[in-house]
C-alpha cells in the first residue's frame, strides 16, 4: 500500500524533504525496542509505503516535486543526494523558470492549465511504480502562489483522475503577523477549492510550530529548517506503520470531518487527554479523534479520558468517534510517544480570523486587480467566502 | 530563473548604472568562486565567447568566458557613455547596446520625449528586442533615470510606453532620482511633472530617490568613520565604497558614493530572486504584494546597515538594531516620514545569517509604532536570502508603500505651479512639435488625482477600524 507525495512550491518542497528524511531515519533507527522480526516488518512496510527501490539499493522517495522556479527544487534534490541514504527520482520534478508571484490566480489559472499534462504525467509515472496505491499526500502552503493556487488545481485534477484514491493535503497555515501580504486572499481561495476536491486537510500553523520550537525545545534562533523538522517529526509519528483494530494501517475516510488538527507528540508520557481549551468555547468539541501510540507499554495505556462523551458532539457516541492505533515499535528513539489527530473545533478561531481579515481587505477592493488580471473575479471571492462561512458555522454548531 | 534587463537613460541614469554593474560583478565574483556561469549570474549577465563574430557567441553553461551586461545605455550626449566605454567596465558592455546622440536634450523633457523619442524609437525597439532575445525568460526591465533633466526624464519615460506596448508581460521597475529643493536646473519642476504622468500610467513600480537623502547618508557615514568611534570601520571591500581608493576621494566625488547606494538598492532588491534562501521572494512578488491599487505604486526604500562594524559575530542586539534603523528616517533614500504616515504595505528583504525567529521578533517589536491601513493591519511581506552582500554579514532592505510620499508630490506640484503661473520658460516646451498646453494641464491633474488618493487613505488614519458585517449563511 503506497502513498505518492506531491510537493508543491518552496514550502512544500522544503517540508517534503524533511518528511522523507524523518521517515527514513526512523525506519532505520536501531533502537526499535521491539523484536527483530517486528522491526523488519515495520521497516518493510514503511519502505513500501514511501520509497521505491533502485538497482543499487538506494531508496527513491515516491514523490513528485513541482515548483514554478528552479532554486528550491535544485536545493532539495542536492540535499537528498548528498545524504547518500535516499534520494529523489531523477525525472520526478517539474520546474519552470518564473514563479507564481504569490498570486493564487496565476498559480491556478495560468500555471495549472499550462502545465497540467506534464505534471499529471509525472504523477502517473509515480503511481505506476506502486503495486497498490493507497492515496496521495499533497504538501503545500496556503499563503503563496504555487503551493496554494497550483496545489488547488492539481488536487482537483487528482480528484478527477483518481477518484477512488484518497487525497490528503498537508496545509501550512502562515504566521498571523504576515509572511505574504495577500496571504489571506490566497488562503481563502485555497481552502474553498480544496474543500471540494480533497478528502482530508491536515493543518499545521507556523505560529504553533514556532511556539513549540521556542517554548518546548528552547531553540534560540529558530530557522525554517527547525520548524520543518518539527513538522516532519509530527507527520512521521502519524504516518509510520501501526496496527489498527481492523488490521494493517489504513486511512479512515471521514465523510463529514475535513479538518484534522495535529497535536504535538507527547513524548515520554503515556497518553493523557491534553485538550487545549479555547477560551471562547466551553469545550473543544470533536467529531473524531485518533490516538497513535508507539513504543513501550502501548497495550496497557489508559485511554478512558478520550472516551468522555463531553468531548464529542451530542449526536456522536464516543465509540464511533474515537480510534486508537498502536505499535510496540518505538518512533525515532523515543521510548514512548503519542500523537493525536483530531477533527474538532480547534481550527475555527484561526479560520475565522483569516476569513475576517480577507473580508476586510476585500471590502476595500485592495489587490483585487492582481487577481482579476488572471481570471479570478470578485464572484469567485464571494463564493469562497460563502463556503468558508458555512464551514465555520457548521463547526460552531457542533457545540450545541 | 529569470533574467532582467537594465535600461540606463541620461547622465544620471548611466552614472548610476555604471556603479550598479561594477557592484554586480563584484558580488557575483565573491559568491561564484569557481567562475562557473550559473543561473544566478545569468539574471544580469550573458556569457559570450568573444572569439565568435556577430551574435552567435552566447554560451549558456560551463566556465565564464566573457560576461556581457544585459543592459541598454541611452544618452543624447556622448560624454558619460564614452567615459564608461573607456573605463574599467568597457568590456562588460556590448557596443551594439548603445544609443547616443551629440546634442543633448537641453534639460527639456519635450526634446527628450517628443524629439528624440520619435527619432530613436525604431533603434530603441531594435536594441530592446535583441536584449530580450538573449533572455531565456525575461521577467523585468529596470529603468534608471532622473526626473529633473531632459534625456533621463523625457526619453526615459517615453521608453515606458514603448516597453508596455512591446513587452506587456514584463515588469517595469523604475528607479527615479527626484530633484532636491536646491536643484540648479530651473526647469526641473516642468520635467518632473511631465515625467510623473508617464510614471503614473506606465510603470509597474517606482522607487523614488532624492539626492539630498543620499548625501545625508554619505555624510553620516563620513562622520562615523572620521570620529574614530571604536568598532566602526568601513571594511575596504564593502560595496558601499566600490573601490578602495574611492573612499578617500569622497570629498571630491560625492556622486560616486551616492550612486553606489542606489546600486546597492538594486542589488538587494534582486538578491532573493537570484540567490537561494529559506523564504524566497521573486521580483513579481514585489508588485503583487506592495501595489494594492494600480496607481499607488511608489515605494519608499531604506537600506541597512550602511557601514559594517569591526566585529563579525554580531550578537542579537545589533541585529535588532538593523531592523530599527530600517525604519529610521536616516536610512531612507527619499525624504519622508513613514512613521507618522500610513503604511499600505511593507516588505522586509533580509540577507545573510538571519532566521525567521529574528524576523518575527523584530516585526512584533516594531509594529506598535507603525500605523497600517485598516484593511491591511498585518501588511508585511518578508523574505530571507542566505547570501549576504559582500563585506557584510547581513543586510536589510525595507520597501514601504506609505502615504509619506505625498509631501514629495505636493512639493513638486507647488514648484511646478510657481513656474507655470508665470509661464516662465514655457516657450521652450511649446515650440516642440507635439507639445501643447494640455500636456501640462493633464500632467497636473494626473498628479493631483494621485495626491487625492493618498489624501483619502490618510483620512482613514484617525478613524477606528471598522468591523465589517460578515456574510451570514444558512447552515
Amino acid at each position: 500500500m503506497s502513498i505518492v507525495t506531491v510537493q508543491l512550491g518552496q514550502c512544500g518542497n522544503q517540508i517534503g524533504f524533511e518528511v522523507f528524511d524523518a521517515l527514513f531515519s526512523d525506519s532505520h533507527c536501531p533502537q526499535g525496542l521491539c523484536s527483530k522480526r517486528e522491526n523488519e516488518a515495520y521497516q518493510a512496510s514503511c519502505k513500501e509505503r514511501f520509497f521505491s527501490e533502485e538497482e543499487n539499493g538506494v531508496p527513491i522517495a515516491r514523490a513528485v516535486l513541482v515548483d514554478m522556479e528552479p532554486k528550491v527544487i535544485n536545493q532539495t534534490l542536492s540535499k537528498a543526494a548528498h545524504s547518500g541514504r535516499w534520494k529523489y527520482g531523477q525525472h520526478s520534478c517539474f520546474c519552470q523558470k518564473q514563479g507564481s508571484g504569490n498570486n493564487w490566480a496565476y498559480g491556478y489559472s495560468v500555471h495549472g492549465p499550462r502545465h497540467e499534462e506534464s505534471i499529471m504525467n509525472l504523477i502517473q509515472k509515480e503511481v505506476e511504480k506502486c503495486d497498490s496505491l493507497n492515496g496521495f499526500f499533497i504538501i503545500m502552503s496556503m499563503a503563496g502562489g504555487t503551493g496554494s493556487g497550483l496545489g488547488a488545481f492539481v488536487t482537483q485534477n487528482l480528484q478527477d483522475q483518481y477518484s477512488n484514491s484518497l487525497k490528503m493535503n498537508q496545509i501550512i497555515w502562515p504566521y498571523g503577523t504576515g509572511e505574504v501580504i495577500v496571504q489571506n486572499y490566497n488562503s481563502i481561495l485555497t481552502l474553498s477549492h480544496l474543500y471540494q476536491s480533497s478528502d482530508a486537510l491536515l493543518v499545521h500553523e507556523n505560529d504553533a510550530v514556532h511556539k513549540i520550537c521556542a517554548k518546548l525545545m528552547n531553540i534560540k534562533q529558530i530557522s525554517f529548517r527547525d520548524i520543518n523538522q518539527v513538522l516532519a517529526h509530527q507527520l512521521g509519528s502519524v504516518f509510520q506503520p501501526t496496527y489498527s483494530g481492523e488490521g494493517s494501517f489504513h486511512y479512515r475516510r471521514n465523510p463529514l470531518g475535513i479538518d484534522w488538527q495535529v497535536r504535538p507528540p507527547l513524548s515520554g508520557l503515556p497518553t493523557r487527554g491534553k485538550m487545549s481549551l479555547n477560551k471562547e468555547f466551553h469545550f473543544n468539541t470533536s467529531i473524531a479523534n485518533l490516538v497513535i501510540l508507539r513504543g513501550k507499554d502501548v497495550h496497557s495505556a489508559e485511554l478512558g479520558a478520550f472516551k468522555d462523551p463531553a468531548l464529542y458532539t451530542s449526536w456522536l457516541e464516543p465509540v464511533h468517534a474515537f480510534s486508537v492505533w498502536k505499535t510496540q515499535r518505538a518512533f525515532s528513539k523515543y521510548e514512548k510517544s503519542a500523537a493525536l489527530v483530531s477533527n474538532s473545533q480547534f481550527l475555527v478561531k484561526p479560520l475565522d480570523t483569516i476569513v475576517g481579515k480577507a473580508w476586510n481587505m476585500f471590502a476595500s477592493k485592495a489587490y483585487i486587480h492582481q487577481y482579476t488580471k488572471f481570471g479570478i473575479e470578485e464572484e469567485d471571492f464571494l463564493d469562497s467566502f460563502t463556503l468558508l462561512e458555512q464551514v465555520i458555522a457548521s463547526y460552531c454548531n457542533l457545540g450545541f | 530563473m529569470t533574467q532582467s534587463v537594465v535600461i540606463q537613460v541620461g547622465q544620471c541614469g548611466n552614472q548610476i548604472g555604471c556603479c550598479f554593474w561594477d557592484l554586480a560583478l563584484r558580488e557575483h565574483a565573491a559568491v561564484n568562486q569557481k567562475a562557473i556561469y550559473d543561473e544566478a549570474i545569468s539574471s544580469f549577465f550573458r556569457n559570450v565567447d568573444t572569439r565568435v563574430v556577430g551574435d552567435g557567441g552566447s554560451i549558456s553553461k560551463g566556465k565564464i568566458c566573457s560576461l556581457k551586461a544585459r543592459a541598454v545605455l541611452i544618452d543624447m550626449e556622448e560624454g558619460v557613455v564614452n567615459e564608461i566605454l573607456q573605463g574599467p567596465l568597457r568590456d562588460v558592455f556590448d557596443s551594439k547596446q548603445l544609443i547616443t546622440d551629440i546634442s543633448g536634450s537641453g534639460n527639456n523633457w519635450a526634446v527628450g520625449h517628443k524629439v528624440f523619442g520619435s527619432l530613436y524609437q525604431e533603434q530603441i525597439l531594435e536594441k530592446l528586442r535583441k536584449s530580450a532575445e538573449h533572455c531565456d525568460c525575461l521577467q523585468c526591465f529596470f529603468i534608471i533615470h532622473s526626473m529633473g533633466g531632459g534625456t533621463g526624464s523625457g526619453l526615459g519615460t517615453f521608453l515606458l510606453k514603448v516597453l508596455e506596448d512591446e513587452f506587456p508581460e514584463v515588469y517595469r521597475f523604475v528607479t527615479s532620482i527626484y530633484p532636491s529643493g536646491e536643484d540648479d536646473v530651473i526647469t526641473s519642476p516642468y520635467n518632473s511633472m511631465l515625467a510623473m504622468k508617464e510614471l503614473n500610467e506606465h510603470a509597474d513600480c517606482v522607487l523614488p530617490i532624492d539626492n539630498q537623502s543620499l548625501f545625508d547618508i554619505i555624510s553620516k557615514i563620513d562622520l562615523m568613520v572620521n570620529s574614530g568611534k571604536l568598532g566602526t570601520a568601513i571594511k575596504p571591500k564593502s560595496l558601499v565604497t566600490s573601490s578602495a581608493g574611492a573612499f578617500k576621494k569622497r570629498q571630491e566625488k560625492p556622486f560616486d558614493a551616492m550612486n553606489n547606494i542606489v546600486a546597492n538598492l538594486l542589488l538587494n532588491l534582486t538578491s532573493s530572486a537570484r540567490f537561494e534562501g529559506s523564504l524566497n521572494m521573486d521580483l513579481n512578488e514585489i508588485s503583487m504584494n506592495l501595489v494594492p491599487f494600480p496607481q499607488l505604486h511608489y515605494l519608499v526604500s531604506s537600506l541597512t546597515p550602511l557601514y559594517t562594524l569591526a566585529d563579525v559575530n554580531i550578537p542579537s542586539r545589533r541585529l535588532d538594531q538593523m531592523f530599527s534603523d530600517a525604519f529610521s528616517k536616516d536610512h531612507q533614500l527619499i525624504r519622508a516620514d513613514p512613521k507618522h504616515s500610513l503604511y499600505l504595505a511593507c516588505a522586509l528583504m533580509v540577507r545573510g545569517n538571519v532566521q525567521i525567529s529574528d524576523l518575527r521578533r523584530n516585526i512584533e517589536r516594531l509594529k506598535p509604532s507603525l500605523r497600517f491601513v485598516s484593511w491591511n493591519q498585518e501588511g508585511w511581506k518578508t523574505s530571507l536570502c542566505s547570501v549576504p552582500p559582500v563585506g557584510h554579514s547581513h543586510s536589510l532592505l525595507a520597501l514601504a508603500n506609505n502615504t509619506c510620499v505625498k509631501p514629495t508630490f505636493i512639493e513638486l506640484r507647488e514648484r511646478f505651479t510657481r513656474l507655470y503661473r508665470k509661464r516662465a520658460h514655457l516657450h521652450h516646451y511649446l515650440q516642440i512639435e507635439g507639445m501643447e498646453e494640455s500636456c501640462f494641464t493633464e500632467a497636473l491633474s494626473s498628479l493631483s488625482a494621485l495626491i487625492q488618493e493618498y489624501n483619502q487613505l490618510d483620512a482613514t488614519k484617525s478613524m477606528p477600524a471598522e468591523e465589517l458585517p460578515r456574510l451570514s449563511v444558512a447552515v
